[in-house]
């Protein structure tokens, strides 16, 4: 489906025209991402990341299937073959280095899209399947990047392994045989690196597949806008090539600045140092942390530390963390107002800015050592968090009036130039 | 519906965090966490420069030559290498002849059999061989260490923070436990066969100051005089060397790349106007 006025795929070549009555998949390109699919004239520099986040998901696969040439998934020699990547295979570090931080990048950009998809009440009718969509791949990813973490068989990827599955063991009577049977074994071991391995080869293409289907969902009822207007006429729209090729071209040069800085010249600047300790079952590390991605969540894991009736304070965290994502998967129907974009909801702008604030407050407590004030810090903020999804943002659906919302896109377009 | 059992869900979670911020924030008003020795007195590493530094630092030839000679010298005698081989010291200005020579002299030989017997032997190094520490396993290496273990230094540099500046600091930062320290928290004297660091994390470790006095390793050229900072210097150096071998390289593409991309990029900016030119957004 599309608009009526999108361009239609009239291949000249004979080879084009052959091919395209027994498999349109240049028709399909061309619909998806070609000239065939009619975009909003206005999108800002927001709109780019979700591009960004497929460039990112193919550097990940493609450094990830050379490093896997050279990788050993077994517990006595999976530190040493990550040195031998390092120092011996050709350009070795700079594949390794690549993956370690795309990984980080690959985060920093979908952040930015989930939160876009926040500002903009991207998750709203009738796109809430591409929302789910997206929650379903940012699910994926974080079991990803926390599989990949443990391959270097490094101090904090075996300690990171234990306590995330450990957090499996918090469940009541069945808890400690699941955790076992996670990681086939009492305690992560080799059983625990190859399955992890075997998972972080495949998931990546799980994820590819999702993203198909989040595209697919997108292009029914075509992208949202920063007015969240929707588009009316075709002179509302561009075509998505050249418009927005030209412009995802751009937006990709400057990730790439971005990455490449951080790649060659402060490589390790994310990562922890414990990682470069081989793995010892007999020495715990003083502060086990996640990386940086998973700092926000680990502060909700953590900031329960209060039992709650027979309820123990460790299921309690448990819970919240994974609440604590699960509840976006209802916020379509908990945010019930009308209008999609915060440039028209003076209230809600507030509040989300509040929530930016305090998912970096998270975020940076999540890294922090788990010891006062940064326990009691992480508490107000995780309780900020729940209430803002689960309370205020409904409350306010209800009470806010909205600013007035311009005609169509274009007027706004024209609005904005004069 | 949804909207309701979110506001219990909101109120149960959000509440329960409340109280418990409230009950941990008393209780950290009422008794704030008593200073211990490690708060009052660990000191953060030395400022000190290397030329590695920075965006297009390299390393110093010279300076890796004379910490390798430390390395040799003193640290080799409890210190393993294991995941530099002896070739790969051909990088940091060794020749060929000369790296072989350091394998064959170096004093850790090689696990082997008898070629004859089969019966468990030793060899002398290889260039292509890692450099080997003293001990045979772990259970050797405390044994002869007052059951500490001393870690292999072949990444020792990138795993704690700071690397470089840290192990300056540590090797030229031993001292006499202060008596201000022993004052305030006698029972945090320094216990037998540990040696009082303020730059290690526990105040007091294992190994004992290993660059002592001045001149003890003599250096080829005399020049720069072998003092205990010096050498700890050098012997940073070339540590962060052996922890990061590509590092030159890597500061080298990066240059190229980022130039590269700068210039794609600028022109990727340009087309992305000039296509838009006559669409107003
Ligand atoms: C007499 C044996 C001995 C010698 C010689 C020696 N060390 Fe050590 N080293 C140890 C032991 C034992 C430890 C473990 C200390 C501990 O964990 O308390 C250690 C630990 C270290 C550490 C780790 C400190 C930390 O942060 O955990 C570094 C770095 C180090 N040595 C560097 C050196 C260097 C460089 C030299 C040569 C200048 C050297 N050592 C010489 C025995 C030695
Ligand atoms: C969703 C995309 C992916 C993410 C987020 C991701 C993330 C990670 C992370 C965080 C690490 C640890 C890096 C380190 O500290 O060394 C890692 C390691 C690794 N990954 Fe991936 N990865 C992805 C895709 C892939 C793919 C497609 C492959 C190929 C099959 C792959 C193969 C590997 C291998 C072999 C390692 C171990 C080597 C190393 O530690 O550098 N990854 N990954």
């Amino acid at each position: 489906m599309s608009f009526p006025w999108a361009k239609e795929y009239k291949p000249q070549n004979p080879v084009m025209q052959w091919l395209d009555s027994r498999l349109p998949l240049p028709r399909f390109v061309f619909n998806a991402v070609g000239a065939g699919y009619p975009v909003p004239r206005n999108l800002n520099y927001f709109w780019n990341f979700g591009v960004l986040s497929g460039a990112a998901l193919g550097i990940q696969i493609i450094t990830g299937i050379i490093l896997a040439m050279h990788f050993a998934a077994n517990g006595a020699i999976a530190f040493d073959s990550v040195e031998h990547i390092m120092r011996d295979v050709n350009s070795g570090w700079l594949l390794r280095y690549a993956h370690a931080n795309g990984a980080s990048m690959f985060f920093i950009v979908v952040y930015l899209h989930i939160f876009r998809g926040l500002f903009y009440g991207s998750y709203k009718a009738p796109r809430e399947m591409v929302w789910l969509l997206g929650l379903v791949i940012f699910l994926l990813m974080m079991a990803t990047a926390f599989m990949g973490y443990v391959l270097p068989w490094g101090q904090m990827s075996f300690w990171g392994a234990k306590v995330i599955t450990g957090l499996f063991g918090a469940i009541p009577l069945v808890g400690e045989p699941i955790q076992t049977w996670l990681l086939g074994g009492f305690a992560p071991d080799n059983a625990a690196l190859n399955r992890f391995f075997s998972l972080h080869y495949l998931l990546p293409f799980v994820i590819a597949g999702v993203i198909i289907l989040h595209i697919w969902a997108l292009h029914i009822p075509g992208s949202s806008n920063p007015t969240g207007v929707e588009v009316k006429s075709e002179q509302d729209t561009v075509p998505f090539h050249p418009y927005y090729t030209a412009k995802d071209g751009f937006g990709l040069g400057v990730f790439l600045i971005v990455f490449a800085i951080l790649l060659f010249f402060a490589p390790n600047y994310l990562g922890h140092p414990d990682n470069y300790i081989p793995a010892n079952p007999m020495s715990t590390p003083a502060h086990i942390v996640p990386e940086w991605y998973f700092w926000p969540f680990y502060a909700i894991l953590r900031a329960f530390t209060v039992d709650f009736l027979f309820i123990p304070a460790k299921l309690l965290g448990v819970i919240a963390m994974f609440a604590s994502i699960l509840l976006l998967f209802f916020l379509p129907w908990l945010d019930n107002s009308p209008v999609r974009s915060g440039h028209y909801r003076p209230l809600f702008r507030q509040f989300f800015w509040v929530l930016c604030v305090d998912v970096l407050i998270l975020g940076y407590c999540g890294g922090a050592p788990a010891a006062e004030p940064f326990v009691m810090i992480s508490q107000v903020a995780a309780a900020y968090y729940f209430a803002h999804f689960l309370i205020i943002l409904p409350i306010i659906s209800k009470i806010e009036k909205p600013a007035p919302l311009p005609a169509s896109i274009t007027e706004a377009v024209l609005a904005k130039q004069a | 519906m949804v909207r309701l059992i979110a506001a219990i869900v909101g109120l149960f979670f959000s509440g329960w965090l409340l109280v418990s911020a409230v009950l941990g924030g008393t209780a950290y008003i009422s008794e704030p966490p008593a200073a211990t020795a490690e708060s009052l007195f660990h000191k953060h590493p030395k400022e000190v420069e290397f030329s590695f530094e920075g965006p297009l630092g390299k390393y110093d030839r010279a300076q890796l030559q004379r910490g390798f000679q430390v390395y040799k010298e003193v640290c080799s005698a409890c210190h393993g290498l294991a995941q530099v081989a002896f070739r790969d010291l051909q990088q940091i200005g060794y020749s060929e002849g000369a790296v072989k020579k350091i394998a064959a002299d170096w004093p850790n030989q090689i696990a082997s059999i008898d070629p004859a017997t089969g019966e468990a032997a030793t060899r002398k190094a290889l260039p292509t061989d890692k450099i080997a520490g003293p001990y045979p396993n772990d259970v050797a290496a405390r044994a002869a260490n007052n059951n500490a273990l001393p870690p292999d230094l072949s990444l020792i540099a990138k795993a704690r923070h700071e690397g470089p500046a840290y192990l300056y600091s540590l090797l030229s930062g031993y001292e006499a436990q202060p008596a201000e320290l022993l004052k305030q928290f006698p029972e945090a004297k320094t216990p037998n066969g540990l040696h009082y660091n303020p730059y290690f994390a526990t105040l007091n470790l294992a190994m004992p100051q290993p660059l002592t006095s001045d001149g003890q390793v003599t250096y080829a050229d005399g020049n720069p005089k072998p003092t205990v900072d010096q050498m700890s210097k050098d012997v940073a150096a070339f540590l962060t060397w052996a922890a990061e071998p590509k590092l030159e390289n890597r500061h080298r593409t990066g240059l190229g790349v980022l130039i590269f991309l700068l210039m794609a990029t600028g022109l990727a900016f340009m087309s992305y106007k000039s296509i838009w030119a006559d669409k107003k957004h």
